[in-house]
């Protein structure tokens, strides 16, 4: 895998970054990859953010785990986003496993894995290093950032570093300070995989913890309707209950499968950073309290979405965005999307989602080609 | 468009902030945004026409009067507008004062109680009205508090609320109320519409 990860699209950053934690980055690595041509105007352009466990090839095949993109529903010739049209980018965030900057990459000054030594990084330290992505790119304006969950906290965090650089702006199911009720899930997550004796351990990987972690999560990303309609307490082998402690509902039986799958592609350390990111992440806090100042500025169009069955950012944590946004008289749009696949929404065929995010980038655009030709 | 959206576009004007409360699929929002200019933001509560309204790059909410005002600053619209809604709230009172709060002036449209037809329905069938304007049954309307375009007036008269227009339709026919016609076209529109501030 080692070897494939080489061969993967990467832009080294010969600037120093300041990052939050008060540490200094230089010469460090941003993997991305771009779907779609950029135009002659060079107004085509979407950055997309990707969420937590997610990473630059957000469509197609991804070449290293041999898995389709996770965003392969909204991002392709033809679909919601289309890259018969636009020019997406999508990178590895900082902190990631697949190619950027992280605690799986090698400390220059030790020649060791990062793992734990690893500056810790914030959702702002990502934004900023994909930044230099499109300076790199020479994109002075991109049509929209969009991005779900964590992306959709980047999305936040974008517009309020770089009020000018985005015509329109979509956070999808995110919230603009993480939840006690978020925080603690990662905790819960971030506890299982440092409880697994193998996470100390030089060569090898804590699989227990971590697959135990991505069970913790994937419950917290369906919605109960979602779990009743798919499994309800359907059992497993047709026959009837074993009397053991083996997978005898369907259920455990698929959490079980996604935790298995889940370590092949994923580094623990990375996991722990970037949930301590999104911990860490208070929109709010950050300009004293008051949200809307961090949108004060902006003149992106901006397209709320949140959906009726996530509990994990309900569609409460998305009004706060809205209304911060109205009360600094920014221009945005909200809706809630019925769907009973909870927070998973975003990633899934949800049709009535993804043509809302597929109209309102195409009327932008045309906004954008009508105000160039007046 | 319809004659009532006519009437509301030719009172605002040109490059000026409007908030269409209750904008259903976006009419008026698109004309006063595509022929004036105007920089236009909506309110609405049914799902499918808020997302309507975004497909076509409008900028609406989904969202509920009676409570989603609250958060927009005060006079930061040199127009609100609610057309014929202000019945159907819980408390219409309330929503008002909000409108007039945000709004540095508000275009209200009220279906007209007062209409000879809905009194004679009443009267000579002793049942519920049920007009072209009207169309629901008493049990599954969603106006819970009709009134007439008199009854506007001495509402707005009461609560020292300014009258800056007030017009009226009258078989698609606009025309304007004043102090010597109201008793008049109390009995003969259809529609009242006023600016108010």
């Amino acid at each position: 895998m080692s070897e494939e990860i080489k061969n993967i699209k990467k832009l080294i950053v010969n600037q120093a970054l300041e990052l939050d934690c008060g540490k200094i980055i230089k010469n460090f690595p941003v993997a991305y990859e771009t779907y779609g041509t950029l135009n002659k105007n060079k107004d085509n352009a979407i950055l997309a953010f990707h969420a937590l466990t997610g990473d630059q090839f957000c469509t197609n095949i991804n070449p290293i785990t041999k898995r389709e993109g996770w965003w392969k529903f909204a991002v392709g010739p033809g679909k919601a986003i289309d890259t018969n049209k636009y020019f997406v980018i999508c990178a590895n965030v900082l902190g990631g496993c697949m190619g950027s900057y992280g605690p799986k990459e090698i400390n220059p000054e030790t020649n060791k894995l990062f793992r734990t030594t690893f500056p810790v990084i914030t959702i702002r330290d990502m934004v900023k290093a994909q930044k230099y992505l499109l300076d790199y790119l020479n994109i002075k304006k991109l049509l929209s950032v969009v991005g779900g969950s964590m992306g959709g906290m980047q999305v936040l965090q974008f517009a309020a570093l770089y009020p000018n650089l985005a015509h329109s702006a979509i956070p999808i199911a995110c919230s603009a300070s993480h939840s006690a009720q978020n925080i603690a899930l990662n905790e819960l997550g971030r506890q299982a995989i440092m409880a697994d004796p193998n996470w100390k351990k030089e060569n090898s990987s804590p699989d227990k913890g971590l697959a135990v972690a991505r069970m913790a999560a994937h419950i917290t990303y369906l919605s109960k309707k979602g779990l009743e309609e798919k499994f309800g307490r359907k059992l497993q082998d047709k026959g009837s209950l074993k009397f053991s402690f083996d997978a005898d509902f369907q259920i455990e039986s698929y959490l079980r499968y996604q935790g298995a799958t889940f370590v092949d592609r994923f580094d623990a350390n990375s996991y722990l950073y970037i949930t301590r990111a999104m911990d860490y992440f208070d929109l709010e806090k950050q300009f004293k309290g008051n949200l809307s100042h961090a949108f004060r500025d902006n003149k992106s169009k901006f397209c709320v979405i949140s959906f009726s069955s996530d509990w994990l950012y309900p569609t409460i944590e998305n009004k706060e965005i809205v209304i911060a946004l109205n009360a600094c008289g920014a221009n945005v749009g909200f809706v809630e999307i019925n769907s009973d696949k909870g927070h998973d929404s975003f990633l899934l065929n949800v049709p009535e989602f993804l043509r809302t995010i597929s109209e309102f980038i195409s009327s932008t655009h045309n906004e954008i080609k009508n105000e160039k030709r007046i | 468009m319809k004659k009532e959206f006519e009437v509301i576009s030719k009172i605002i004007e040109n490059n000026k902030r409007v908030l269409d409360v209750g904008c259903g699929d976006g009419t008026l929002m698109e004309y006063l945004k595509n022929n004036q200019q105007n920089d236009v933001r909506g309110l609405e509560p049914q799902k499918n026409l808020a997302q309507k309204c975004i497909s076509k790059g409008l900028s609406v909410i989904e969202g509920d009067a009676e409570k989603d005002l609250l958060q927009f600053p005060k006079k930061s619209f040199d127009y609100v507008v609610l057309s014929q809604t202000l019945q159907a709230f819980f408390e219409p009172e309330k929503v008002l004062d909000q409108l007039l709060r945000i709004g540095k002036q508000t275009i209200v449209s009220i279906p007209n109680f007062g209409y000879w037809k809905v009194r004679l329905h009443l009267l000579f069938k002793g049942t519920m009205p049920v007009t072209k304007n009207l169309p629901n049954e008493w049990y599954n309307t969603p106006n819970l508090h009709m009134c007439t375009i008199k009854d506007f007036v001495n509402f707005c008269n009461k609560k020292n609320i300014k009258i800056g227009k007030s017009m009226c339709l009258t078989n698609e026919k606009i025309s304007e109320i004043n102090k010597g016609n109201i008793g008049y076209k109390n009995v003969f529109s259809q529609l009242g519409i006023f600016l108010i501030e």
